[in-house]
């Protein structure tokens, strides 16, 4: 079942098209990347998922409903630009935007006590937003857009900003949300960074949908079976069914990239360098998701 | 509803907890009480005695120089050059030498003193001569001085409404007053505050809070919250100044046994003493020390209290608060839109100025015209223009304005505020996502037919 369907969204600015009639559907409870370089519409897409703008045309619908106003306290929404109240502290920040998604003031003080017990910050509650530094910012913000446990979390450029200890802790904490039942929506445009974490994805690029679906199927869909060996001894591939796309060799040590031809297998390479050479390392090249995304756009684009 | 008050409960809480509200809110009053009985402490420190040494030559002035409160006179004999030594030895204020002269052609009065002689001390002594001057020449035609004041016209108007609700006095300096002070309150108050959404909007786009904000809530209630909670701060300021100048002027004049100075209204009772027909520089030693004076201090004050009892406090007050709130409302949606429009502040000079010129026209309009002639066009127009109603109506309403064009100024104006806070609106939820774009008219005449 998807908690988010996004039927032939559309929308211009006064200049630019931002969105050219996008769509897909978002698995419940699934992480998910929405993946494009700068510029592509992923923020305008994300701000009409959050009902901060309208779509001029197309419909989106939230766990199979039309977007309505009473959706917002089911979402959380980290933006891209983190901001708080330089002024607030931050126990009172953190109530303050609880109690607007429409937490009860009595609910919400138990969550964020268990929050900033988890994330070890108590003493910071009685501190200003002004007086943290900018990590321990993001850390607030974080917990300020979870805190209403919302089943859809939309997080734009999660990582930036933080130190890779951090990361760490929000990554294992998105990991331990969606575990709860919650989907995740992740908006980067450094493609490599999610890609491990997310079970689907969708690439934007130029206003348009370019790709999207299980992060595996697309792999294996973009897959050219082709095998990285590395082993010791001389390699001299003569067979017809493999093909050596790059070789290199230094002090008996080889490495070598070769495709598998006329519906071979792993395995049979396999069993040919076995009786020639010593294998260290038998790995499948599978392409990245900036790979895939680079060679899809070049395709659109000769198409 | 529900999140509209949270909003505007924080707006509230956190600019009533910041330290600069306390520390405002806390010095003016005293600020106030310290002007108010400065003069008053002042008068009371410099009410020393003068004393001046009198040589009399030409013998007209002996035992004439009456002695005052705070001015003294000795008289002493022998030469000149003899005065000015006995003189040095004391400490007295300055030596008069009045040399020998006949009462037709006097001249020749010097006055000596160890360093200078104020001009009040000068002024005094020179009143004091041609006071005696004058009386010994009533003498000589035969007339008396008490004869002359008998003499003497003293005339104090008392104009008279003649309206449908039946006579009443009316004292139109006291009536200008009241519109005046009101008038001046509401300036003030869109000012101070209005500039303080504007600088609320910027923050919340510099910190880009709003994104996260508009996610929970929409632009119109972040921007409406904002706008009653800071009206609520500014409510609560003016409420504390007026409590607490009252305690500090109470407590200040008690603590230094000085009597505030006098209120606008005796001041202004003084000031019509003396333009009375007394001579000016005596105006309150006479109000103070004279009977006759002090009669008619009382007699105006009276005057001034009855003015005020006839003044329609109900409908003034109720007038003041509506015009208070509309007009605050009305600017304050507007500068809620410029800040939304802009980067930081330095970039809303350009938008600022359309919305700042009505407000100091009004102002300007409002002492210069409008007072001279409450139901001219000018005023009457002005007075239905929403943009200059808050202010120019509030100084009209005292000199009684008919009820027809009261409502249809108020209509107006409420017309005026839901207007200005559409376009506000429109402005508003565009501009609080748009970063580092400069803005010109064009481009916000845009955003209002922008769908979002």
């Amino acid at each position: 079942m998807s908690i988010l369907k996004i039927d032939g969204v559309t929308k211009t600015y006064a200049n630019h098209t931002a969105l050219d009639n996008v769509s897909f559907e978002i698995p419940q409870g699934c992480i998910f990347g929405l993946l494009g370089p700068n510029g592509a519409g992923k923020t305008s897409l994300i701000r009409i998922i959050t009902q901060i703008t309208g779509a001029d045309s197309g419909k989106v619908y939230f766990k199979g409903e039309r977007l309505k106003p009473s959706h917002i306290k089911d979402m959380g929404y980290l933006p891209e630009e983190r901001g708080l109240y330089k002024k607030m502290k931050v126990g009172e920040q953190l109530l303050y935007l609880a109690q607007l998604k429409g937490l009860s003031k009595e609910e919400a003080t138990a969550r964020i006590k268990a929050w900033v017990d988890r994330f070890e910050i108590r003493e910071w509650l009685g501190k200003h937003i002004e007086d943290l530094s900018k990590g321990m910012q993001q850390k607030v913000q974080f917990i300020a857009t979870v805190l209403h446990e919302p089943s859809l979390i939309i997080l734009d450029e999660p990582f930036s900003g933080f130190d890779p200890i951090n990361a760490n802790l929000i990554k294992d904490e998105i990991l331990s949300l969606r575990d709860r039942g919650a989907t995740i929506i992740f908006s980067t445009h450094r493609m490599e960074s999610v890609e491990e974490l997310c079970d689907n994805i969708a690439l934007i690029n130029r206003a348009q949908k370019v790709l999207d679906g299980p992060v595996k199927e697309i792999r294996d869909a973009y897959k050219t079976d082709t095998f990285q060996i590395i082993g010791n001894g001389h390699l001299l591939i003569t067979s017809p069914d493999f093909e050596v796309l790059e070789q290199h060799d230094s002090h008996g040590i080889f490495r070598a990239n070769v495709r598998l031809l006329n519906n071979t297998t792993p395995n049979d390479l396999l069993r040919y360098l076995i009786q020639r050479v010593e294998v260290h390392s038998f790995v499948e090249l599978v392409p990245s998701i900036n790979e895939i995304f680079i060679r899809k756009v070049k395709e659109t684009h000769h198409a | 509803m529900h999140k509209i008050w949270l909003i505007i409960q924080r707006e509230y809480l956190t600019r009533v907890r910041k330290k600069s509200f306390i520390i405002m809110t806390l010095l003016t009053p005293l600020l106030l009480a310290t002007f108010m009985i400065l003069p008053g402490l002042l008068i009371s420190m410099s009410g020393e005695t003068e004393t001046v040494m009198v040589l009399d030559e030409s013998g007209l002035f002996e035992g004439k120089l009456e002695d005052k409160k705070d001015l003294k006179f000795i008289p002493l004999a022998g030469t000149l050059d003899q005065a000015k030594t006995i003189y040095q030895e004391t400490d007295n204020t300055a030596l008069l030498y009045i040399p020998e002269m006949s009462i037709s052609e006097p001249k020749g009065f010097t006055v000596y003193g160890k360093k200078n002689i104020s001009i009040q001390t000068q002024v005094r002594l020179e009143n004091a001569l041609e006071k005696e001057i004058e009386n010994q020449r009533y003498i000589a035609s035969g007339i008396d001085r008490e004869t002359l004041d008998e003499i003497k016209a003293n005339v104090s108007l008392t104009a008279v409404n003649l309206s449908d609700q039946g006579e009443k006095d009316n004292n139109a300096v006291i009536t200008s007053v009241a519109g005046v002070a009101g008038a001046v309150i509401i300036y003030f108050f869109i000012f101070l505050y209005g500039v303080q959404i504007m600088r609320g909007v910027i923050e919340e786009k510099t910190s880009r809070i709003v994104e996260v904000m508009i996610s929970s809530v929409k632009p119109f209630q972040l921007m409406m919250g904002k706008i009653i909670g800071i009206a609520a701060v500014g409510l609560t300021q003016f409420l504390l100044w007026i409590i607490l100048s009252f305690i500090a002027v109470t407590a200040v004049s008690a603590a230094f046994g000085v009597d505030a100075a006098p209120s606008p209204a005796a001041q202004y009772a003084a000031g019509q003493v003396a333009a009375q027909g007394e001579d000016m520089e005596n105006a309150d030693i006479s109000a103070m020390e004279n009977p006759e004076g002090k009669n008619e201090f009382a007699s105006t004050f009276n005057d001034i209290k009855s003015s005020f009892a006839n003044l329609p406090v109900a409908l003034i007050f109720g007038c003041f608060l509506f015009y208070f709130l509309g007009g605050y409302l009305l600017y304050g949606s507007l500068f809620g839109a410029i800040g939304a429009a802009v980067d930081n502040e330095t970039d809303t000079q350009q938008f600022m100025m359309p919305i700042t010129i009505p407000l100091v026209i009004a102002f300007i309009m409002s002492y210069s015209i409008v007072l001279k002639n409450p139901d001219g066009p000018v005023a009457f127009w002005m007075s239905m223009i929403p943009l200059t109603s808050p202010i120019v109506m509030m100084v009209r309403v005292p000199f009684g304005v008919p009820a027809w064009e009261l409502l249809l100024s108020m209509g107006i104006l409420v017309a005026g505020f839901i207007f200005t806070t559409w376009i506000a609106s429109r402005i508003y939820r565009v501009g609080i996502l748009m970063y580092g774009k400069k803005v010109n008219y064009k481009e916000l005449s845009k955003w209002l037919f922008y769908r979002v």
